[in-house]
Formats: C-alpha cells, sequence, structure tokens
C-alpha cells in the first residue's frame, strides 16, 4: 500500500519584478502569509518591483488603469482604455484599491513589510536592479536588510522543501 | 469532525485540531493543547487568547494586524509568544475556529 508522507514547505523565497500596486501586494501577501505558517521567507525585489521598498514611491502605488483588461468600473462595466489614459484617473483609480484594501484589513506596504519582518521574514532589494536605478541603501525602506546579487539569492534558496516564487 | 478527551473534557474537534465549539474550552484544555505545540502558557498568552475569543463572540474577523494593534501585545511580540503560528496556534489554544483571514 501507498503511504502519503506529509512534507511542508520549509522556506519560500519571492521574487517581486513588478512595480504594480498588485503585484507588489501579491508579493507581501504570499510572503506574510507564509511567515505565519512558520514557514522561513525571503522576499527578493528586483527591477520594477524596487518601488515596493522605495521609501520615495512605496505608499503611492499605482495599479494599470491602460492595457488592464481586468479593470472594471465600480459596477462591473468595461473601463474604457481611453478614459484610463486620462491624466489623475490612474491616481484615482489607484487610491480607491488602497482605500478598498485598507478596508480588508491589508495594511499599507511599509506596515505589510514591518510585519513580515516581524515575524522573522526577511526583505532584499536586488544589486542590479539598484544599480541601475542610481538607488542607494538609504532610499531604500529601513526593513530592508540587504542588496545582494542574484547569486546571493539563490545561496538562499537552499534546501530540498524551499519553493522559489516569482510574482 | 471528531472526538477528543482533552484536559479530562470530551471535546469535538476539526481534522485539524480546533475545537468545534467554543463554549467547551476552558483554561486546562488551552493548556494542553499548548502544550501539543510546544507552547507553555503564561498570563500574557492568556491576554492574547481572552481578545481573540471575545472578538470572535463579536463576530469580527481576525488578522494579527488586529491583533497588534489592540494594545495587548504587537505583531513580533505575537510571534514571540505563539512561534511558527501567531494566528493559527493562538486561535487553536483559544478554542475557536481555524482563522479564516489571509493576512
Amino acid at each position: 500500500m501507498e503511504t502519503k508522507e506529509k512534507k511542508p514547505l520549509e522556506k519560500v523565497c519571492i521574487i517581486c519584478a513588478k512595480g504594480n500596486l498588485e503585484d507588489v501586494y501579491a508579493s507581501l501577501v504570499m510572503a506574510n502569509g507564509a511567515v505565519m505558517e512558520g514557514i522561513e521567507t525571503n522576499v527578493f525585489f528586483t527591477f520594477f518591483g524596487l518601488d515596493g521598498i522605495t521609501k520615495k514611491t512605496m505608499n503611492n502605488l499605482h495599479t494599470a488603469t491602460t492595457g488592464n483588461p481586468a479593470m472594471r468600473m465600480p459596477g462591473g462595466l468595461p473601463f474604457p482604455t481611453m478614459l484610463g489614459g486620462l491624466p489623475g484617473v490612474e491616481s484615482a483609480v489607484s487610491s480607491m484599491m488602497r482605500k478598498q484594501m485598507g478596508a480588508l484589513d491589508m495594511p499599507p506596504v511599509d506596515e505589510f513589510l514591518e510585519m513580515i519582518t516581524a515575524g522573522g521574514g526577511t526583505i532584499y532589494a536586488c544589486k542590479l536592479a539598484v544599480d541601475m536605478f542610481k538607488l542607494t541603501k538609504n532610499d531604500l525602506f529601513e526593513e530592508v536588510k540587504d542588496i545582494i546579487t542574484i547569486g546571493e539569492f539563490y545561496e538562499l534558496c537552499d534546501g530540498d522543501r524551499t519553493q522559489i516564487i516569482f510574482t | 469532525m471528531s472526538v477528543k478527551t482533552i484536559a479530562g473534557v470530551v471535546v469535538n474537534v476539526t481534522e485539524d485540531g480546533y475545537m468545534e465549539n467554543m463554549t467547551q474550552w476552558n483554561k486546562e484544555i488551552a493548556k494542553e493543547i499548548a502544550s501539543e505545540v510546544g507552547i507553555e502558557l503564561t498570563d500574557k498568552h492568556f491576554e492574547v487568547i481572552n481578545y481573540l475569543r471575545e472578538k470572535t463572540i463579536a463576530k469580527e474577523a481576525l488578522t494579527i494586524r488586529s491583533v497588534g494593534k489592540s494594545g495587548i501585545v504587537d505583531i513580533k511580540q505575537l510571534y514571540a509568544l505563539f512561534p511558527k503560528g501567531p494566528l493559527k496556534f493562538s486561535s487553536k489554544i483559544a478554542g475557536i475556529p481555524k482563522p479564516s483571514s489571509c493576512i
């Protein structure tokens, strides 16, 4: 008879490479969820994802109102692409999204990162992307532990019950 | 659903070991469930547990964020009290249903 032994995850390494509101939150929710389950968690922010840990931008992330076919008006009607391109629309929609997320007790990005590190999760920034965007450690949120290379990231991903998640 | 004897009391528990009826709960049960997950309960633990039970009775959704803002503990302390399961283990020990929140 076949017996199935459960092999729970021990570590997740999450890569956040995009700076849209929903992409950053996808990474944060997954990271926080992992920490809450007692799973060792590393989050690696790279390219536009760096906006999620850059002090100046982190709490004002936007969701795309053009080129986003899933965007709907309140009530469910399709959101016209032409409307999405008007000045101020993306800002207004994004702030509405943030408000709705707040109503579900989803914290702002800085607080979310603090929740993750409070539980023992670790936040890293990608060296190549930091150099490319001409950022320094001082531009990044205090909870960012280090700026590391992709090689160092892979070293963090050791262990046979480790998963890498790219959001 | 199954039946389990915890601290001498016969209680209904789910497959995951969460109590199905929070009124069957008492402090001795809490201590026994806690020891199963390797936690020895202190007064601070009980403050958190009582908070969780009150909020559950009030039908408020529980998140670690709300516990962190309760004034009893911050999130770091919550993790220190209930390592590797700040909401999961605390809920189990408090005799309330498995947390349904993602945060």
